[in-house]
């Protein structure tokens, strides 16, 4: 048994981990009961998972909790609130852009750290970034649109 | 433990297990759940809010605000002021499943003539309160004004909180479209900030206290029979067990990672099988299997004496793949079965019929059960939402504790209900003009039970159903053409058996059947070197259909000529489109394609998609148009990537590498016009719009190409052997 501590949303979480194999979804939701990152694939294909390590958006279902000890994680309730959205949760509403929703959490995180890193993308910047995240329901055009929609009013 | 009613729940809040806080003074109408009944509908709390009572749920659809607008519109009070409770089965009346598309057009319509019958109701109490004749008020704002002297009494004051015990009346008076100030705007869906802060509870983080966490066992074959499982295998991860019900298996723990752990590390032998055709043989499978039924789906004249005779027939074979719904989030449920009865909360798209089945598999009371809707990932038919329910309540019920169940990757991939295969013969005898003088249509789906429901895998694994049956929705539609044509013959040959299970995926059976009968048509345009689009006009009667390939003509610029184009370099532009009356008797899409197919590749990459949509009554625009984008640009997945792929024992195709969908990198530019038919019955919008997007593909390959693709998906490699095989 391994405990870490995890630096979510800015507060220090501690984890007791018994498997180091646990990837860190599993204790962001089980251990934290964090419902932004979502199991999707837990394959590292889909993106359903992200989260924000360090600024850079990552796969919880395949980053192993243990390598996260210490270290500052961001998740989709860290972004914002229901009466506080972050300017991109903000953009996603106004476009309306999400259908089921379950792969928006990939989308807003991957969209955040693509912000952060290039305030000003091109759709085509949008694209690449967004191209390891899949989304079954075909919310697609307006994801794009609310990326450009926040990099606009940002 | 005593039957769970809208009455016991609702008054006894105290000892309700609920997913959702309850709607403010809902306790107005729990004496029933009828379906004809306005309570079963909707009920005026005390302060005059409203709630509504769904059967059928928002899947990510937008149904969750529409529902809101209807009930506004008709009783006149602001959608803000209207509460929603969906296929909670204690709660909610038995409107059907959720599919088909009938979510507003039949669920919405139901709820809507119990608003009139209630707005008549509130009009009738009011005449007496304030005195005036019923003509001389009107609704607004959750109050009964009177005309003129503006006397005005509240719902509040006239029900609230009392019931209505009103059964529908069909002939309750409905507002006039031309005066609709909810219905027909965009009223933003009001669970999509929840969800985009993490604030929403899908049923995938839906905790109850003391659950297990539950993961399943398949085997490595289909039908395959287990023989011996090692529970000591698992000794060493922190309460795992195993539960073993014949050849059912699986593995629960405390806590979830443990759980798929366990499910990784489990010692057990199962028997060989290998009992299907593999996806390399999968068409000549199924033209092998025996027709248990044969339906004439439209028979004109006499097409088969016609072709018989004719000078020149044309003839041509479709097929569309085995494919998988392929929803994002894994397929999970959470169940607390107990004192013969119990809860479920799940993602069904049919928790009324789920609530039945559930108890007479696990021979509980039905009136004890309770099957409460949760969000899921976005659903498209039956995925594996109703296994892994009866997965999880099977677990629950040998434990005797709740279980969270939820499937992994390859359960979704692997073990979901598959979209059917088709196949399909078509003929058309072309007169010396190059006329279409008859038609000839057999499609092969395999047989359908409506409503049947699927057999669930865990009921077959225990040993609690023997897996006959099947269900995958009216599959045979839309393989006759829509045009006037003399002589037509469309006959569906029902097959007996298909290879994996099968159920209803999205547009089901139209989108194979759309792609046949619409590439078909352009072969004969092609052969009479006719415009693709002034044939069909010619031969389309219907205004409505006829308008949308107006709308579409304009989107895409359209002029005419025959296709396809000569052009010798190796990217080569093209333009094709399609038609459908869904079902021959909804709606009226036209769809039309701009793609490029690259010659030594054969990679297709579409640019632009132009649809005209026309769904009748439109509750809201936008709802309908992200509908139609979903449509578009799932069923360009579909036509393009997708294809269940199995050897002699199990699907292979079984992640997101070896099933690839749609990327941001494939999304072209979508052109939607949404024609506006406010004094027309409100129809679908989840599916139609999907049925011609592959016809339209394949007829822009042929115009870039002049090569005919009638096998999906439309790969590179096959695109590229049918050029390769046009060269030589
Ligand atoms: S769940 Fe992590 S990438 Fe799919
Ligand atoms: S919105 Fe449903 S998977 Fe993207």
């Amino acid at each position: 048994m391994i405990e870490i501590t995890l630096r979510v949303n800015g507060q220090n979480q501690k984890v007791a981990v018994d498997d180091p194999n646990m990837p860190l979804l599993y204790a962001l939701r089980d251990d934290l009961g964090l419902r932004g990152p979502k199991f999707g694939c837990g394959l590292g294909q889909c993106g359903a998972c992200c989260v924000i390590i360090e600024g850079e958006a990552a796969r919880s279902c395949v980053t192993l909790a243990i390598d996260t000890h210490e270290k500052e994680i961001k998740t989709l309730e860290g972004l914002g609130d229901l009466d506080r959205p972050s300017r991109v949760q903000k953009a996603f509403i106004a476009e309306q852009a999400a259908q089921c929703g379950y792969c928006t959490n990939g989308m807003i995180m991957t969209a955040t750290a693509l912000l952060s890193r290039r305030p000003r993308p091109t759709e085509t910047d949008v694209r690449e970034a967004l191209a390891q995240n899949l989304c079954r329901c075909g919310s697609h055009a307006r994801v794009i649109a609310a990326v450009l929609r926040a990099a606009r009013e940002g | 433990m005593t039957a769970i009613t809208r009455r016991s729940l609702l008054c006894s809040a105290a000892t309700v297990i609920v997913t959702f806080s309850l709607p403010r003074g809902a306790e107005a109408s729990v004496n029933t759940v009828a379906a004809d009944s306005v309570d079963g509908y909707l009920s005026v709390a005390r302060d005059g809010g409203v709630t509504v009572f769904a059967g059928k749920v928002d899947l990510g659809t937008g149904a969750r605000a529409a529902i809101r607008q209807i009930v506004a519109e008709e009783l006149g009070l602001s959608p803000g002021r209207i509460a929603l409770v969906e296929g909670d089965t204690a709660l909610t009346p038995d409107q059907g499943s959720t599919g088909g598309s009938t979510g507003i057009m039949v669920g919405g319509v139901q709820i809507r003539q119990a608003a009139a019958t209630a707005r008549a109701r509130l009009l009738s109490l009011a005449s007496a309160s304030l005195n005036r004749p019923v003509s001389d008020l009107e609704t607004s704002d959750g109050m009964v004004v009177a005309r003129g002297d503006g006397g005005a009494v509240s719902f509040a004051s006239l029900i609230g909180g009392a019931a209505f015990e009103l059964p529908i009346d069909k002939t309750a008076p409905l507002r006039n479209p031309d005066a609709y100030t909810v219905v027909g705007t965009s009223y933003a869906r009001p669970d999509i900030p929840a969800k985009l802060t993490a604030r929403h509870a899908y049923v995938q983080d839906h905790r109850v206290d003391g659950m297990a966490h539950a993961r399943v066992v398949r085997p490595p074959a289909i039908g395959a029979h287990l023989n011996d499982v090692d529970a000591s295998s698992i000794a060493d991860i922190p309460g795992a067990e195993v539960v073993r019900i014949k050849d059912f298996l699986a593995v629960v723990a405390p806590r979830e990672w443990d759980a798929v752990r366990a499910l990784r590390q489990l010692k057990a032998t199962w028997s060989e099988a290998a009992t299907l055709p593999g996806s390399d043989n999968l068409f000549e499978a199924v033209r092998a299997t025996p027709v248990a039924r044969v339906e004439m789906l439209r028979s004109v004249g006499d097409a088969p004496a016609v072709l018989d005779q004719a000078q020149r027939v044309i003839h041509a074979t479709y097929s569309w793949p085995m494919q998988s719904h392929a929803s994002m989030g894994p397929s999970c449920a959470v169940a607390d079965i107990r004192d013969n009865g119990g809860t479920v909360w799940t993602a069904s798209q049919s928790t009324h019929r789920m609530r039945w089945t559930i108890a007479k598999l696990l021979g509980l009371d039905g009136a004890k059960l309770r099957l409460v809707y949760m969000d899921g990932s976005g659903s498209y038919g039956t995925n594996g939402n109703d296994d892994v329910a009866f997965e999880a309540a099977l677990l629950s019920r040998e434990l005797g504790r709740p279980v969270r169940a939820q499937w992994m990757r390859e359960d979704e991939h692997g073990w979901d209900p598959k979209g059917p295969p088709q196949l399909l013969d078509l003929r058309a005898a072309l007169r010396a003009d190059g006329s279409i003088a008859a038609w000839e249509t057999v499609a092969m789906p395999p047989v359908n039970t409506p409503n049947a429901g699927i057999p669930l895998l865990a009921a077959v694994a225990a040993g609690l159903d023997d897996g006959r049956g099947s269900q995958s929705g009216f599959t045979g539609m839309n393989s006759d053409p829509p045009y006037a044509i003399e002589n037509v013959h469309a006959e569906v040959r029902w097959l007996a058996t298909t290879p994996l299970r099968v159920s209803n995926l999205r547009a089901p059976g139209k989108i194979g059947n759309v792609l046949a009968v619409e590439s078909f048509f352009d072969e004969l345009a092609a052969a009479a070197n006719a415009d693709p689009l002034a044939l069909r006009l010619r031969l389309l009667s219907d205004p409505r259909g006829r308008e949308a390939l107006e709308r579409l003509r304009q989107m895409m610029n359209w002029t005419p000529r025959a296709s396809p184009l000569e052009r010798t370099s190796d990217l080569l532009e093209g333009r094709g489109i399609a038609y459908v009356h869904y079902k021959q008797a909804e709606n009226y899409v036209a769809m039309g394609v701009e793609a490029t197919v690259e010659r030594s590749t054969g990679a297709v990459r579409v640019l632009r998609v132009a649809c005209a949509h026309d769904c009748g009554l439109m509750i809201n625009p936008d709802a309908v148009h992200a509908q139609v984008e979903g449509c578009i640009l799932q069923t360009l997945s579909r036509t393009l990537f997708e294809e269940v792929t199995f050897d002699r024992a199990r699907v292979t195709s079984t992640d997101w590498s070896s099933y690839p969908i749609l990327t941001f990198r494939d999304v072209p530019k979508l052109d939607i016009a949404l024609i506006d038919r406010r004094h027309e019955r409100p129809l679908g919008a989840g599916e139609a719009a999907a049925a011609p997007v592959a016809a339209a593909v394949g007829n822009a390959i042929f115009d870039a190409t002049g090569v005919r693709l009638r096998q999906a998906p439309f790969t590179p490699a096959r695109v590229k052997k049918a050029l390769d095989e046009q060269a030589t």
